[in-house]
């Protein structure tokens, strides 16, 4: 029941706020209700059994019999943390938007809530059909949160969000259709649970790119690669975080991204263990042009929450390279890395935000020197810098450090490549910091008589700032939570592998 | 004391010093308590590390060190990396050499740093630095060692940028900061070759596993993962072709030079390589490029350092030059000769870098040694001190410089593991250098007749200052008697022995003698070195006192050597050109042509040519409801007459 | 059925006949005239052939379920009359026009 509520309790929150009378206290509930809704992710959490592989809390509801389509939910090791990721997020964003969101509350907070519904339901689903169902219902509030309480051209980049992703998913859609279908003529019977798809055996010839299990590979690796986004199919994501209102930014940023890469996790990867394997170096190649291609972009921009959004595309570049180095360092790496760019990427979201709420700007050529003005915010803003460009001791470190050890076992020439985007890493945020904080003061120092964080905002940034360093300093603690997880995808990987071997061979 | 309580003194104390500071020091208000409390912080670490020698040197002779487990750091299936600190004679003597001069330096903080509005955030990264120098120095992992690495690489940039306001003191905190992660890349690199091959990390592992032959192949892991590690260290202890960010960094506070860019951080590469000195020498190629990289950073940076102008400027070209010959020894097998030089430089340049900030605050900021002159008078003690720096640098007995010095030169003929001539010419000629740019400085500022207006009278500098300058003169002077060289100890009543190689010979590496060098051999190229100092120092000094016009003609003579040296050898404007501006330019092409130009108007093409089709079928949609009846009635009759034929 | 007698005897073919000129009368109308009411009335035309057809058939089976699908039809006439006038009624007091040509809001 645990998992049911945590997908409800936000639809309740949702309900709740659409009909609160009283305007005053809107955004003291909503925080009220998400703080809730995060004890009950705490509770999950601890009544989460750390030794057993597998799911655990499987609720599982028959609901299309002719199809085998049910209400399946359970999480495992790996879903476990982006759950709490979400559950997390969602008090900071809520208390984040205090000052930003003036108009248009009530309408805000439903968004916001059902969206944070959709998204924990993705993560916690092990039924095609019902990721499916979740997976597009979480475009529709973040197409209200960016088109209505978005910057200037809020239309274009919400369409562009909107249609791109939706467009990437058709093809799991269709995906999942044939799916089924082979789970009938395999299985014998119709069925959408992933538990039972595991067992499907689809036919890989290695050199055709025709053959079914490679098209299917690429059908659901094209819908995760727009949402994650790879580098070719980046393009929304720039104009979306400009345009988006600071929460919007931090949800897609800090969770929404998260489903495309925990995705791959989840269906690329056990579902086409051959073709994964065959193609892996493409996927590789793909993270690791990201990396690179990330880091120049976010190199020359000039708005400072695009160079963020760029920093995040040279980051998911990391997650991909790792998820498809198919080596339990890595892959937990990339887990690792999930949690700490929703920590580090969102931080920096919510930082430029509190500071675009005073100046109303994020042209980097109108700061400078505001590090006088502002000390503790500049304190801060570096702290989460520093985690972004992964210096050890933050969280950044270690994610990065088991990436690239993990390329680096799978294929040591093109770790090398990786290892660059540690140089422009430090390069483009650095060169950020300076032009913001540090050099003369600039127009905004002049025209705006810049004051430092409120305590509003300092507990918005303190349990970021936390989890920076302690998931930096202390990371057995998670890794060894999530080994299970990884173990149990790494070890069905191989097993499957000599299961299908057998049988091209003998049968 | 148990070890681990005074390991944790040790790390806590400096941490516990910045948390302190980084907090609350600027609602305490008042210039002295932030600097007293970084301190004492300090001088407790100093303790410590006073009784972890005395602990280490109890241990037996054939596992002398300690071994501090703190808790996992990361494990990932057979992937384990705990937090473990190792103290053996030789990180036990780099911690004693850290808090230390690190101690003294914290202590001239207080008087030089008085004045400055941001004098709690300057000490609170000064005991965070002397926390990060402490974890690399005592990790007893790759990985931990790269954590302090990095660490003492962050605390370089918040320093050296300090003074932020300033668009070019922050400029170099980046700069530092991004050349060494070009260094710190390679090192990441060479961490993951050097733990495919051999599957640990754990320094005393691999110096264990290393291979007791030495490979020749350029091939191997060993080789390529020690050049990567090299790679990282001429980032770090700013070697040929990454030490351009040295010079730059003297923009930071004069204290912060000479603890972090002379003592301490800098010699980080060097305490690597010594540290791995098993491994270094299975891999002879490597070697190889080690010594000829440190020889040539040693002559390249003194033919710089003889066209400075700036008193700090002098001192780094000097620096990198020392960091030189250090490298280079290690590159040559003499890895105690180069941890020796290590140790008293750290003595003598804190010394004379301090003596430089006493200089530049006696001058109120004043760096520029044209303006100078006649200090000696002005600032005695300054200049008593600063004299025993400047004999110890250039050499001449029986101050530290000569003992370290020499010993690498002798090495650099002598060992068998690549000692020849050619190799101990050049490092003679770049001593003579050395001897020449520093005499120059002496000249400059101290002996010259004064050159400062009348209305900014230098005065000496308060004790608090002068203090340290006195101690650090000190050790200055007789650091050397750690290590007196076998010719010298056969002499003396009761042959002391080279107390430093003797101590560190459990945990590094050391070079044999070739055949057929002798011990006149030594004697002979001791004679060399002192001759050669001496006649160039009193030359150079008398030059620059009374025949100035000479050297004035020689400058136009080599104008065009001049130029380059001036220039620094256009390094810094070729990295500028070539990789910065051409990496920006191409990136903001590609930016343009390439995401905004192709990748995203593609993906707006496709809407577009969607939205298109759609206006180009919407003339069905006239509007008309008799069209739509009327295309109905003609559907129908189609459908109609296909039913009766069929 | 020779000569005269196509005019003489009435067979069933004649009622479907009639039924066929009326019901195409009644389409032609829709399609062809502005006016929204004398459209309505070819709609009225045309259900009113279909019921003639219901008749004949249901005469010539001997089966009354034409018949009373006729009253359904016929009910439904009614009904459409009533709301189609309505629907013209307020069309015209909100534009002043008839003419069909002249609603072609849904232009694409």
């Amino acid at each position: 029941m645990l998992l049911s509520l945590i997908i409800l309790f936000p639809l309740i929150c949702a309900l709740v706020m659409a009909l609160l009378p009283d305007r005053r206290y809107l955004h003291k509930v909503a925080l009220g209700m998400s703080v809730v809704e995060f004890l009950v992710g705490l509770v999950l959490y601890l009544k989460f059994d750390h030794n057993k592989t597998g799911l655990q809390f499987v609720e599982k509801i028959l609901w299309i019999e002719d199809f085998g389509i049910s209400y399946f939910l359970g999480v495992d090791g790996i879903s476990i943390w982006l759950v709490l990721l979400t559950v997390f997020l969602q008090p900071i964003v809520v208390l984040a938007s205090w000052s930003s969101i003036n108009e248009k509350i009530k309408g805000y907070y439903v968004a916001l809530f059902l969206l944070e519904s959709a998204m924990i339901g993705s993560f916690i689903t092990f039924d095609a059909v019902l990721f499916y169902l979740f997976w597009e219902l979480s475009l529709v509030p973040m197409y209200f949160i960016i088109g209505l309480w978005g910057g200037e051209r809020k239309i274009y980049a919400t369409l562009k969000f909107f249609i791109y992703t939706m467009a990437g998913s058709i093809m799991m859609l269709v995906a999942n259709g044939v799916m089924l279908l082979l789970a009938k003529e395999t299985l014998g019977f119709y069925t959408t649970s992933l538990l039972d798809w595991y067992k499907i055996r689809i036919p890989f010839v290695g050199g055709e790119f025709f053959s079914p299990q490679t098209l299917l590979f690429f059908a659901y690796a094209l819908a995760f690669a727009v949402k994650t986004p790879v580098f070719p199919f980046h393009t929304w994501l720039p104009d979306a975080h400009v345009q988006a209102p600071t929460a919007g930014s931090v949800i897609l940023a800090g969770v929404m991204l998260k489903m495309g890469t925990y995705s791959f996790l989840r269906w690329v990867v056990p579902l086409f263990p051959e073709a994964t394997q065959y193609w892996s170096w493409l996927f590789i190649v793909i993270g690791i042009t990201g990396i690179i291609y990330g880091a120049l972009m976010a190199l020359v921009q000039n708005d400072i929450k695009k160079v963020i959004a760029y920093s995040s595309v040279s980051h998911m570049g990391y997650i991909i390279a790792g998820i498809f180095s198919l080596n339990e360092l890595a892959m937990s790496g990339a887990l690792y890395q999930m949690l700490n760019h929703g920590i580090s990427t969102g931080a920096l979201f919510l930082l430029v935000g509190m500071i675009y709420e005073r100046t109303h700007t994020r042209d980097i050529v109108k700061y400078g020197g505001i590090a006088a003005q502002v000390p503790i915010y500049t304190v801060i803003f570096m702290i989460v810098t520093f985690s972004s460009i992964a210096v050890p001791l933050t969280n950044g470190f270690v994610g990065e450090f088991l990436i690239l050890l993990g390329i680096y076992q799978n294929r040591p020439a093109w770790a090398a490549w990786a290892v660059a985007g540690v140089i422009l890493g430090a390069g483009y945020m650095l060169w950020t910091v300076k032009r913001v904080f540090f050099g003369p003061a600039g127009q905004v120092v002049q025209d705006h008589g810049l004051h430092d964080l409120s305590q509003r905002e300092i507990l918005v940034m303190l349990p970021l700032v936390f989890l920076v360093f302690f998931m930096g300093i202390y990371p057995n603690y998670f890794l060894r939570l999530f080994e299970k997880g990884i173990i149990f995808l790494v070890e069905n990987f191989h097993n499957y592998q000599l299961f299908s071997q057998i049988t091209e061979g003998g049968l | 004391m148990s070890s681990e309580l005074l390991f944790s003194l040790l790390i806590f104390a400096p941490l516990v010093g910045f948390a302190f500071n980084g907090l609350l020091g600027k609602k305490l208000g008042g210039h002295l308590y932030p600097g007293v409390i970084a301190s004492v912080a300090s001088f407790i670490s100093f303790v410590a590390s006073v009784g972890l020698f005395q602990l280490v040197s109890e241990q037996p002779e054939q596992a002398k060190y300690l071994v501090i487990h703190a808790f996992d750091w990361m494990q990932v299936g057979t992937f384990r990396l705990p937090v473990q600190f190792l103290i053996d004679p030789l990180s036990s003597i780099m911690i004693l050499v850290i808090t230390g001069v690190g101690t003294l330096i914290h202590i001239f903080s207080i008087g030089y740093m008085a004045e400055d509005p941001g004098i709690a955030k300057y000490f609170s990264y000064l005991n965070f630095f002397l926390f990060n120098m402490l974890i690399l120095v005592t990790g007893d992992s790759l990985p931990l060692l790269f954590v302090g690495w990095e660490g003492v690489g962050l605390c370089s940039y918040l320093l050296i940028g300090f003074w932020y306001e300033d668009h070019e003191k922050a400029e170099a905190g980046m700069k530092a900061f991004i050349v060494n992660r070009v260094g710190d890349a390679a090192f990441l690199l060479g961490m993951f070759v050097l733990y495919s091959h051999f599957g640990t990390l754990n320094l005393l592992e691999l110096n264990s596993l290393a291979p007791k032959e030495a490979i020749w192949n350029w091939l191997d892991p060993i080789t390529i993962g020690t050049l990567l590690l090299f790679v990282g260290v001429t980032g770090k202890s700013a070697q040929v072709p990454l030490y351009v960010w040295l010079p730059d960094a003297m923009a930071g506070p004069t204290p912060v030079s000479a603890l972090i860019h002379a003592a301490t951080m800098v010699t980080a590469g060097v305490y690597m390589m010594v540290r791995l000195s098993y491994l270094y020498t299975a891999a002879p190629y490597t070697m190889i490029v080690v010594a000829a990289i440190g020889l040539l950073t040693a002559v390249l940076a003194a033919t710089m350092g003889i066209v400075q102008w700036d008193i700090k400027k002098v001192l780094a070209y000097s620096t990198v030059s020392q960091l030189g010959y250090m490298v280079f020894a290690c590159g040559v097998g003499a890895f105690s000769a180069a941890f020796f030089h290590l140790v008293t430089h750290a003595f003598f340049k804190a010394l004379m870098f301090l003596g430089a900030g006493s200089v530049i605050y006696g001058m109120h900021h004043q760096q520029d040694i044209r303006e100078m002159g006649g200090l000696n008078k002005r600032m005695p003690l300054t200049y008593w001190t600063f004299m025993i720096g400047w004999l110890s640098i250039i050499g001449l007995p029986p101050f530290s410089g000569f003992f370290s010095k020499d010993e690498i030169k002798w090495f650099a003929l002598a060992s068998d593991r690549g000692g020849n001539w050619i190799f101990w010419g050049l490092a003679w000629v770049g001593s003579l250098l050395t001897t020449f740019y520093m005499t120059r400085l002496m000249a400059y500022t101290f002996w010259r007749d004064k050159k400062y207006s009348a209305d900014h009278q230098p005065h000496e500098s308060p004790w608090v200052m002068t203090v340290p300058l006195m101690i650090l003169a000190f050790l200055a002077a007789t650091g050397g008697f750690l290590g007196i060289p076998h010719a010298i100890a056969q002499i003396l009543p009761g042959h002391p022995n080279h107390w430093l190689e003797h101590w560190l010979k459990p945990v590094i590496s050391l070079p044999t003698i070739k055949q057929g060098i002798t011990v006149e051999y030594e004697w002979l190229l001791m004679g060399l070195s002192v001759v050669g100092s001496f006649t160039v120092a009193m030359v150079t000094r008398y030059l620059y006192l009374n025949r100035i016009d000479l050297i004035d003609r020689t400058r136009e003579r080599f104008e065009v050597i001049h130029k380059v040296w001036v220039h620094k050898y256009y390094v810094d404007a070729f990295y500028q050109k070539y990789f910065v501006e051409n990496l920006v330019l191409s990136s903001r092409d590609l930016w343009r042509y390439v995401d905004v130009g192709v990748i995203d108007r593609l993906v707006n093409k496709i809407a577009d040519v969607t939205k298109e089709l759609g206006r180009g079928f919407a003339w069905l949609q006239s509007g008309n409801m008799q069209n739509y009846a009327f295309i109905t009635i003609i559907g129908l009759i189609i459908f109609v007459l296909f039913l009766f034929k069929g | 059925m020779k000569g005269l007698e196509l005019f003489t005897t009435v067979t069933y073919a004649h009622f479907l006949f009639l039924s066929f000129v009326l019901f195409a009368l009644g389409v032609l109308g829709v399609l062809l005239r502005r006016n929204l009411i004398v459209v309505m009335m070819s709609v009225e035309l045309m259900l009113n052939a279909v019921n003639l057809t219901f008749i004949t058939f249901a005469k010539a089976l001997n089966q009354l379920d034409g018949q009373i699908f006729v009253f359904f039809v016929m009910t439904i006439a009614a009904a459409e009359a009533a709301v189609g006038l309505a629907i013209v009624v307020a069309i015209f007091k909100r534009f002043r026009e008839v003419n069909i040509r002249f609603f072609q809001f849904l232009k694409g």
